[in-house]
């Protein structure tokens, strides 16, 4: 019951705005549209979007995939891997804004220095003061701290997987490639749904990562940070809403069907 | 999922790595090994970063020298860095405690109620509760400012001990109803027959079953507010009065100052190091909360 009244505070919560701007219509979403600084936000969400998810998933998926049929001090590694996820982007983001400095050469700092040092200048870079790569390098950090979490989901859904289909291949004379290609990843599909719904919905709200690194600028700016611009710097309320309904929203769309369908299977059983 | 989802990735018997390997095996664990500990540099890297710098002094580090180890190292940097966010970090260590006990208490019931006290449409509304852990900060920030602001919260750490408290219940109600759902029904139904309340089923069977719950929650919870950022700087107005260990980090590192490297370093060190002990001492309370966040099994 008390769950009840929660769920109500809850709603009427999310939406108590939504009723105050009906004077004005659609007004601040079509007006958002026009506005070429959101659509650089939003353009660049979707760049770090694509670029953290996969990072992520391939980074997430190789450690576990390491770990996976047990190695000595996989704790230890496991540990190690996971740690990102306790420490908040605030404090992690003093040590990466000097890690992607992007001094070059001889005074290079951080990750340059490394690559100076190993003779990779090339691999030198403007991280994310550059315009281009900005959003490219605003993901490594992201995927720094995520992909811990995503091998433990991947190690929890390999570990699911009954050792005897792996046998059962393997006296069949199947190779390690082919069990992993056809019998065990195929038994994960429903892993890599829920890694992707939980990636997606991070990164559309990403917000501390960002501002803890880079705080405003532009080059890094995504819907979480010109949000917080529009209602702090700008004071403008209703536009602020709006691009948080359109982050809502963004998640929203993925995020029920999910939920949905894992209630009902979930009732199946 | 008959088989607890932290047992899983813990457990794993290393037993078949005993027999002897053939030379492509060696070579593929040769692999794997330098593959991992690879991993591992990059994954300590900017914590390494962190603490090396912190015993360089306020002012001595020069940035280009910053990966080496301290010449001489010294806790310099250490106290005046305490100094200036001691208060913060007491402020945080106030409002974090409250809202994860206040939430893990709310969660335990909601959790029970769910689990098993289903009545009509209590799925439709634990989807709904679903989906109350995925809505970002930013839906409901307004809304919730001029609440406070009716409420005469504002001001007040409370304002954070309530956004925390709510935003905490869906997922505490997930992982409290996982919970429950492996108790078996039968333990309830005699409770009943031997004409026990819903509640008095809940406080004399259920809660005492609950303690390692608790305790994934809790720290849940309190990782999770403690670093928060969004909230905290929303919600206190960026106030002084009211700074919390990540929004006073953020206004010593934000702002640009690189000269004081040492300083930056030191505080994001020392703002880290609670939930680095939680996790070093519980963590597989913290990966079991990780996990049963996403995973509904």
């Amino acid at each position: 019951m008390i769950g009840w009244t929660v769920n109500v505070s809850l709603g009427k919560k999310t939406n108590s705005y939504t009723t105050a701007k009906g004077y004005v219509g659609l007004k601040n979403f079509r007006g958002l549209f026009q506005d070429p600084e959101f659509m650089h936000a939003f353009t660049n969400l979707l760049k770090f979007t694509g670029v953290f998810m996969i990072g992520t998933l391939i980074s997430g998926l190789i450690m576990a995939l390491l770990l996976e049929k047990g190695i000595k001090g996989e704790g230890f590694f496991r540990s190690i891997y996971l740690y990102p996820m306790a420490i908040s982007f605030i404090a992690m983001g003093t040590s990466w804004r000097w890690l992607m400095d992007s001094t070059k050469g001889d005074k290079a700092t951080g990750l340059n220095k490394i690559f100076h040092f190993a003779h990779l200048d090339f691999l030198q870079s403007n991280w994310y003061s550059s315009e281009r790569g900005a959003m490219f390098a605003m993901a490594m950090p992201a995927i720094w701290q995520m992909s811990g979490y995503i091998m433990a989901l991947f190690l929890a859904g390999f570990r699911g997987i009954p050792d005897d289909l792996r046998e059962a291949a393997r006296v069949d004379g199947a190779s390690e490639y082919k069990i992993y290609r056809h019998i065990l990843f195929p038994q994960l599909s429903p892993t890599f749904l829920t890694v992707l719904i939980i990636l997606g919905h991070i990164s559309m709200k990403v917000f501390d990562l960002i501002y803890g690194i880079a705080s405003k600028s532009y080059v890094t700016k995504v819907l979480a940070i010109y949000m917080w611009q529009v209602i702090f710097d700008y004071q403008n309320f209703a536009k602020g809403a709006s691009i948080a309904i359109i982050i809502l929203l963004l998640i929203a769309v993925v995020v029920v069907p999910y939920l949905i369908y894992v209630v009902k299977t979930e009732e199946q059983k | 999922m008959s088989q607890d989802i932290v047992d899983r990735v813990a457990s794993k018997d290393i037993s078949r790595n005993k027999r002897s390997l053939s030379g492509t095996e060696q070579f593929w664990l040769t692999f794997k090994y330098i593959a991992l500990c690879f991993l591992t540099l990059v994954a300590i890297a900017p914590i390494y970063i962190m603490v090396v710098n912190s015993f360089k002094g306020i002012t001595g580090v020069s940035q280009s020298a910053a990966w080496a180890f301290p010449l001489h190292p010294n806790f310099a940097a250490w106290g005046p860095v305490w100094e200036n966010l001691r208060g913060s970090i007491g402020r945080t260590l106030f409002f974090v405690v409250q809202s994860s006990i206040i939430s893990a208490i709310v969660g335990s019931i909601n959790g029970y109620v769910f689990s098993k006290w289903k009545f009509r449409g209590s799925n439709v509304i634990f989807t709904t509760f679903l989906f109350g852990m995925f809505i970002p900060y930013q839906a409901i920030m307004i809304p919730l400012t001029q609440f406070n602001h009716w409420t005469h919260l504002t001001g007040s750490i409370y304002v954070l001990v309530f956004a925390h408290v709510i935003y905490g219940i869906p997922i505490c109600t997930l992982i409290f109803r996982n919970y429950y759902a492996a108790i078996p029904n039968e333990i309830i139904e005699a409770g009943r027959v031997d004409g026990a309340s819903m509640v008095r089923i809940f406080r004399t069977i259920i809660l005492p079953l609950s303690i390692p719950c608790f305790v994934v929650v809790l720290i849940w919870q309190f990782t999770s507010a403690w670093n928060d950022f969004l909230f905290a700087i929303f919600l206190t107005g960026g106030s002084p009065k009211l700074s919390v260990a990540t929004t006073a980090l953020n206004f010593i590192t934000g702002s640009g100052n690189q000269v004081y490297y040492g300083n930056n370093m030191t505080a994001s060190l020392i703002v880290s190091i609670p939930t680095l002990i939680v996790y070093v001492f519980l963590g597989r309370y913290f990966l079991r909360g990780l996990l049963s966040g996403s995973l509904k099994g």
